[in-house]
């Protein structure tokens, strides 16, 4: 049975992650403490704004403790968006430098522009997967748009990146490791394909 | 590769939509969920809400109709009008807004936008910068259009960015709703003026204005009356630019 909660922790746009998850058949709660989410199957962290911000909200919600505390195996799936998904990784130096949960190896780098690329990095861009594909990107096809609107990027330190897409140099557009998930762009923003790759999640089970 | 987005703008005032001609003369044309469902189906790349009337009648932004419109709208949604506070801002975002568009109170009170900046991220802050010409100069005008400011719209562009924009919609007041073509003199100056993605806006008439304003600089286009008057639709857009060599979601 699966049971979706999106951790809304006041960095978010839960409402459209709230919407999309309901137009793929689940029945999101919304769980401003681990104890709303309680015998969840599936977590969603959503993330609108700025590293220090997201993890001084975690921390004051309960949320860094319980997403720390996770055991590696016969916990929740975790799927982080966006800033969701660089929170899993140790550091972040967007605004001042600040420790992420540090569920995945790795740092938060400002994107580096190439000539005639602007940042933020705004817009529908391909998504290519890495290696043998991934059950999260399945049946969305090589080089599916999805829509990104962001300044930083995940640089994972190992092969956790199951996804890249060509801009500043090539960033992770989706990385996985074991329950833990993210996607740089926004699936809750990115019409069929994006309602595939959450289909994709919810369909997925726990390790 | 990112493509070109291309952006219908809807303007709205209570439960109305409206497209005027010169930031003036104001129409209805139908209920806003109901264009909303159509690019929604057409799979449109992004759409821009905006409240025209907020502003001159002091009024917040009107959180249950960008609950409705959210609900309708499975795309990127900036939504601008009536917003002079981080609360508006989180309001809309939680409302279900996944960027807002500041305008004349980012030009009133620059402090909104470095603080909304550091609150929400660079990259959900859109400023709009509307812009007149008069005699041989572009100079940029607030509240719809009524009160000049006197400064380049280049000059105030990059302004905007020091203080933490994440994009510029640079509307023509000249063009806007005579669907003669974006101007494309302004779109180069402000373009050329920061490095976030600009966004262009008022003129277009058909799919050929955007190309012509993507080569002019423009990370994005956005087009109200080109959408609701002609024949025009956002994928036709998007196929003339493909055409043209400009990548773009076809």
């Amino acid at each position: 049975m699966v049971k979706v909660a999106v951790i809304d922790y006041g960095m978010g746009n839960v409402g459209s992650i709230r919407r999309a998850l309901v137009a793929c058949g689940a029945e999101p709660v919304l769980a401003a403490s681990p104890h709303d989410a309680t015998g969840s199957t599936h977590l969603v962290l959503p993330g609108v704004g700025a590293f220090p911000d997201g993890m001084r909200r975690l921390h004051a919600t309960g949320w860094a403790e319980f997403l720390r505390g996770m055991p590696t195996r016969g916990g929740p799936l975790v799927l982080g968006i966006c800033l969701g998904m660089q929170i899993l990784f140790e550091h972040g130096d967007e605004v001042e430098p600040t420790e992420g949960l540090g569920l995945l190896a790795g740092s938060i780098r400002r994107l580096v522009p190439g000539p005639d690329e602007r940042l933020p990095h705004v817009g529908w861009n391909g998504v290519d997967p890495r290696g043998a594909g991934h059950v999260l990107l399945a049946n969305i096809p090589a080089g599916t748009d999805f829509y990104f609107v962001h300044s930083y990027q995940a640089a994972p330190d190992g092969p956790h990146a199951i996804a890249t897409c060509d801009y500043a140099g090539g960033l992770a557009a989706a990385v996985a490791h074991g329950n833990l998930l993210g996607v740089q762009f926004h699936p809750e923003k990115s019409q069929r394909p994006g309602l595939q790759l959450l289909r994709n999640f919810l369909g997925m089970q726990p390790c | 590769m990112l493509k070109t987005r291309v952006m219908p703008t809807l303007l709205g005032r209570s439960t109305g939509l409206v497209k005027g001609a010169g930031f003036d003369s104001w129409r209805t044309v139908g209920g806003v969920i109901q264009a909303i469902r159509v690019f929604s189906l057409r799979e449109v790349d992004e759409l821009v809400f905006l409240d025209i009337e907020a502003t001159a009648e002091h009024r917040a932004p009107d959180l249950e109709l960008v609950g409705e419109i959210a609900d309708a709208c499975q795309m990127p949604l900036a939504v601008g009008g009536g917003i002079t506070s981080l609360d508006h801002i989180r309001d809309l975002l939680a409302a279900g807004a996944d960027k807002v568009v500041l305008g004349t109170s980012a030009l009133a009170d620059p402090t909104l936008v470095s603080r909304a900046a550091d609150r929400f991220g660079r990259q959900c802050i859109v400023v709009a910068v509307d812009s007149r010409r008069v005699g041989e100069v572009h100079e940029v005008f607030t509240r719809c259009g009524r009160i000049a400011t006197g400064i380049e719209p280049g000059a105030v562009a990059a302004e905007l960015e020091r203080l933490g924009a994440g994009e510029i919609i640079v509307t023509s007041i000249d063009r806007d709703g005579t669907l003669a073509g974006y101007d494309l003199d302004l779109v180069r100056r402000v373009s050329s003026a920061v490095a976030i993605p600009v966004i262009a806006s008022g003129g277009a008439g058909k799919p050929e204005d955007c190309v012509d304003a993507v080569r002019a600089g423009a990370s994005a286009v956005a087009a109200g009356a080109m959408f609701q008057f002609t024949e025009h639709t956002p994928r036709a857009v998007k196929r003339c630019l493909a055409d043209a060599g400009i990548p773009a979601r076809t």
